[in-house]
């Protein structure tokens, strides 16, 4: 597999390699009703962490909070050893910070081609290389180039918003629900490319609710109830507390 | 042969100029979802500003026209997307084209403040002079409009489809989080496609201009480029080589009716139809564009359910009306305000509220933007003069009548568009008939057209006071109407209709039917307020009931609150008093009025602390019975989602 590319802005990367991710207090809330009560997490550098826990936890807003969507109310952000608290999306994006979001993170109008071309907006890669790297990697997407990005079926629509990962070698990638709606054998084979690119030396910071899943490429895992983290530590301890995060 | 050639090159010159101002809108369309109203009045105020530096100030050509292009246009639309538009993000899809309208009435109202419409400016066109080619002149203004409008189709068919940037400017609409995550900034990718949008408004309005060898007209020069609007219409607002090509079509189609067809029409009629044209070709491409190709960016639809009047309520808040209406015809006998009685003034007010309320009814309750109630209300006024005599009961029937076959003859084409293209249709149909109807000579006449007072056997409502209970009982009819509607089944239907038409023809409800029953009954409202005011006035004319002064109505309206009685009177006041006092500043006030309300979908009379305590807002009194609080419920809980905005897209 090839990861591409170099970075365009120098001055705006905090550090070589993989960074560490720390949310510190962070509380965050949607007009009045607060969704996450004062978070604390440590991603190590280099580490696939996945965060675990039931519908409406607040997982996917701590992700949201993480790259630059949502501000929080209290507690601060850090990517590496910058505060990143305040930071809009696409600086965080300039910085190395690779993020899909949940759902279909592609956009519907545009081809398959250029959803790519989108992906390489803040430079410093060649389209060649991307499409190469992308169609080595998903055959399928080769076929669909010129086809809209919205006609897709939903796991070559993920297929393709996790290209975006092989563009610009990400510090940092953030993804949350990967496997949703998809069927298991795509799951398997995106967790497959999740495994090889976290081999690359980046961060890996994953919203599942798929445990089993989540827990097989995991590092390091936490469960979140309520807007809390509830247990943190190794795949191997939280996965025993998972099911009874999930029950309660 | 040399007729039809030289017919072709001016048509196809004139589609040149529509196409520049067509593929303004789209980028601008296409970069932040928006449909610009603003972009014609964008092209006639570069033009003026154009005259103002060429021939009134004496500055070169070349500098005039990097001033007004390069310098004015793109910061004005920097400026109105970072000022006006930047902060409705979020906000439902209807507010953006509220305050592009507002921007509309803003620049034309300013413009009429500056070059006042009394005084014949010409504008020349760029290069003086013409050639001969086969036998056909050319002018070389012809050339310089073709070829800026091939080289604008070109230049923007490359940036949208072999940039980064371009990529960038269609990508923003889709998802601009997702562009950020990209590393690309939505903000300025959108304020990007504002600027570009305003510099092609700006070049379309100064070329357009110097086709105008009679002078340019404020309003006429606005609504020229309506001709634009009907290509990109055509072109989905996407597509800018078909809309190129709609455009030159356009442009040749004119020019031969105007040639051939127009010269064997009656004497009057040889006016009329060369105005109306472009508004026909602009609701024929509407309705005829098949639907699926019709998507528009969001929903312009009510975000937040209205809460319920409880029939208790009403019936104090109507005697309470009804007492102060006659208490204000006792004491305001005979008090004069330039030249107006006071009473006179009440009863205008009473006339433009059951405006206001059909306005609740067809946009507040079932959510289809009709910016035509002010020519439904001109056609009232209409019939209403020409029937048995001009002052009778019948006269008052027919005009309601007859504005609501009219409205169901209107609603039955363009049933099936939603949103953003049945605000454009309705905008089309407003001024096709200002321009082709009520501006014909044998309609209102010059000196304006008679309505007597209405007179029954036994009866008579000559006199002032008489006359303002009349319109304020036909007033608090129509409030008890369209507050019983909404308390009834047909009112939880309008309400499930507007929230979900997917859903509502899901559970067996008629649709088109429903959309059509309450836009007709709406036209029949404007209508009967028409006549009404006809009779109020004693003399109508053409300015009474143009396209702009609809417009402006419309969104004084929607400032207060489009989903209450109490915003429609309201409206109706401020329109009232402020076209009597200062006339010319209607349209800054209106505009005004829509951009400081922002993003509140429910106007000013929808504000939570009004909400609470004002007896004008429309509130659950919890007594409008089990559905009632059931609905009120709904509305809390709509509230809620609405509080959440685009970011709860984003929550887990």
């Amino acid at each position: 597999m090839k990861v591409l590319g170099t970075r365009r802005h120098p001055d705006e990367a905090v550090g070589p390699g993989a960074l560490a991710v720390t949310v510190a207090g962070v509380r965050a809330a949607y007009g009045r009703i607060e969704v996450l009560h004062g978070v604390d997490l440590a991603v190590p550098a280099g580490s696939v962490f996945a965060l675990l826990g039931p519908n409406g936890a607040g997982k996917s807003t701590l992700l949201a909070v993480v790259r630059g969507q949502l501000r929080p109310t209290h507690g601060t952000v850090t990517v590496g050893d910058l505060d990143v608290t305040r930071t809009p999306t696409e600086r965080l994006a300039r910085a190395g910070l690779c993020a899909i979001p949940e759902g279909r993170a592609v956009f519907p109008n545009l081809t398959v081609r250029e959803n790519l071309r989108v992906w390489t907006y803040r430079g410093g890669v060649s389209m060649a290389d991307v499409e190469a790297a992308t169609y080595e990697r998903f055959p399928r997407l080769a076929e669909r180039r010129r086809q809209l990005a919205g006609t897709l079926s939903g796991g070559e629509q993920q297929m393709l918003a996790i290209s975006r990962a092989l563009v610009g070698s990400p510090r940092v990638l953030l993804l949350d629900e990967l496997s949703m709606g998809l069927a298991p054998l795509v799951v398997a084979e995106l967790y497959e490319l999740v495994a090889s690119l976290a081999s690359t030396g980046m961060t890996v910071l994953l919203v599942e609710q798929f445990v089993t899943t989540a827990l097989a490429v995991a590092t390091r895992a936490a469960i979140m109830v309520h807007g809390r983290i509830v247990r943190e530590g190794p795949p191997a301890d939280v996965g025993d507390a998972a099911l009874g995060a999930y029950l309660s | 042969m040399s007729d039809f050639l030289q017919y072709t090159v001016f048509g196809v010159m004139l589609g040149a100029g529509f196409a520049i101002a067509a593929t303004g809108l789209v980028v601008t369309y296409a970069a932040s979802g928006v449909f610009n109203f603003a972009h014609g009045a964008v092209g006639m105020t570069a033009a003026f500003l154009y005259w103002e530096l060429v021939v009134h100030d004496h500055v070169p050509v070349p500098l005039a026209l990097v001033v007004v292009l390069l310098v004015v246009a793109p910061l004005f639309g920097a400026l109105v997307e970072r000022v006006l538009m930047r902060r409705l993000h979020g906000a439902s899809a209807e507010r953006p084209v509220l305050v592009t309208l507002g921007l509309l009435v803003i620049l034309t109202g300013v413009a009429t403040l500056v070059w006042s419409p009394t005084v014949t400016r010409v504008v020349n066109p760029l290069v003086a002079g013409t050639f001969r080619l086969v036998g056909v002149n050319i002018e070389y203004q012809y050339v310089i409009t073709v070829g800026l409008a091939a080289v604008v189709a070109v230049a923007l068919r490359l940036l949208f489809f072999s940039t980064r940037t371009g990529l960038a400017l269609r990508a923003v609409v889709d998802d601009p989080d997702l562009l950020a995550m990209a590393g690309a900034s939505p903000n300025r990718v959108s304020q990007l496609g504002w600027v570009l949008g305003f510099v092609l408004a700006a070049l379309a309005g100064v070329l357009i201009a110097g086709t105008q060898s009679t002078g340019v007209n404020i309003a006429a020069l606005t609504l020229l480029v309506v001709n634009g609007y009907a290509a990109a219409v055509v072109g989905r607002l996407r597509n800018i080589p078909v809309t190129f090509a709609a455009a030159v079509g356009i442009g040749l189609a004119e020019s031969y009716v105007n040639s051939y067809a127009v010269p064997h029409l009656a004497q009057n009629l040889q006016t009329d139809v060369p105005l109306v044209l472009p508004m026909i070709f602009f609701f024929v491409a509407l309705v005829t564009v098949p639907a699926a190709r019709l998507r528009a960016v969001g929903r312009l639809t009510t975000v937040r359910a209205q809460r319920l009047v409880g029939a208790r309520q009403a019936a104090l808040s109507g005697i309470a009306f009804a007492v102060v209406v006659v208490l204000c015809a006792v004491a305001l006998a005979g008090d004069q305000s330039n030249g107006t009685t006071v009473l006179d003034l009440a009863g205008q007010v009473m006339a433009f509220g059951i405006v206001g309320l059909s306005l609740v009814l067809v946009t507040g309750y079932a959510g289809q933007v009709s910016l035509c109630q002010f020519a439904f209300m001109g056609i009232g006024a209409f019939v209403m003069g020409k029937v048995a005599g001009g002052g009778s009961l019948l006269g008052l029937v027919a005009a309601a009548g007859v504005c609501g076959v009219l409205g169901a003859l209107v609603a039955l084409p363009t049933v099936r568009l939603r949103d953003l293209y049945l605000a454009l249709a309705t905008f089309a149909f407003a001024d096709a008939v200002a321009t082709g109807f009520f501006a014909d000579v044998h309609v209102f006449g010059s000196g304006g057209l008679t309505v007597g007072r209405v007179v029954l056997p036994g009866l008579s409502f000559g006199g002032d006071r008489a006359e303002l209970l009349l319109v304020a009982g036909c007033f608090l009819g129509c409030a008890w109407l369209v507050l019983a509607l909404r308390r009834s089944l047909v009112g939880r239907r309008l309400v499930a209709l507007n929230d979900s038409p997917a859903a509502f023809a899901t559970v067996g409800l008629n649709v088109p039917a429903t959309r059509v029953v309450v836009f007709a009954v709406g036209a029949a409202m404007a209508g009967l307020a028409g006549a009404l005011y006809g009779t109020v006035e004693g003399v109508v004319g053409t300015s009474d009931f143009s396209v702009f002064a609809g417009v402006i109505f419309f969104l004084f309206v929607t400032t207060w609150s489009v989903r209450s009685v109490g915003g429609a009177l309201l409206a109706s006041i401020t329109y009232v008093v402020l076209a009597n006092v200062w006339d010319n500043g209607l349209g800054l006030f209106a505009g005004a009025g829509v951009i400081l309300v922002g993003r509140a979908a429910a106007g000013i009379l929808g504000a939570e602390p009004l909400q609470r305590f004002a007896p004008l807002a429309s509130r659950s009194t919890g007594r409008s019975g089990p559905a009632g609080e059931a609905l009120g419920a709904d509305s809390r809980a709509a509230e809620g989602a609405f509080a959440l905005g685009s970011e709860a897209r984003a929550a887990g």
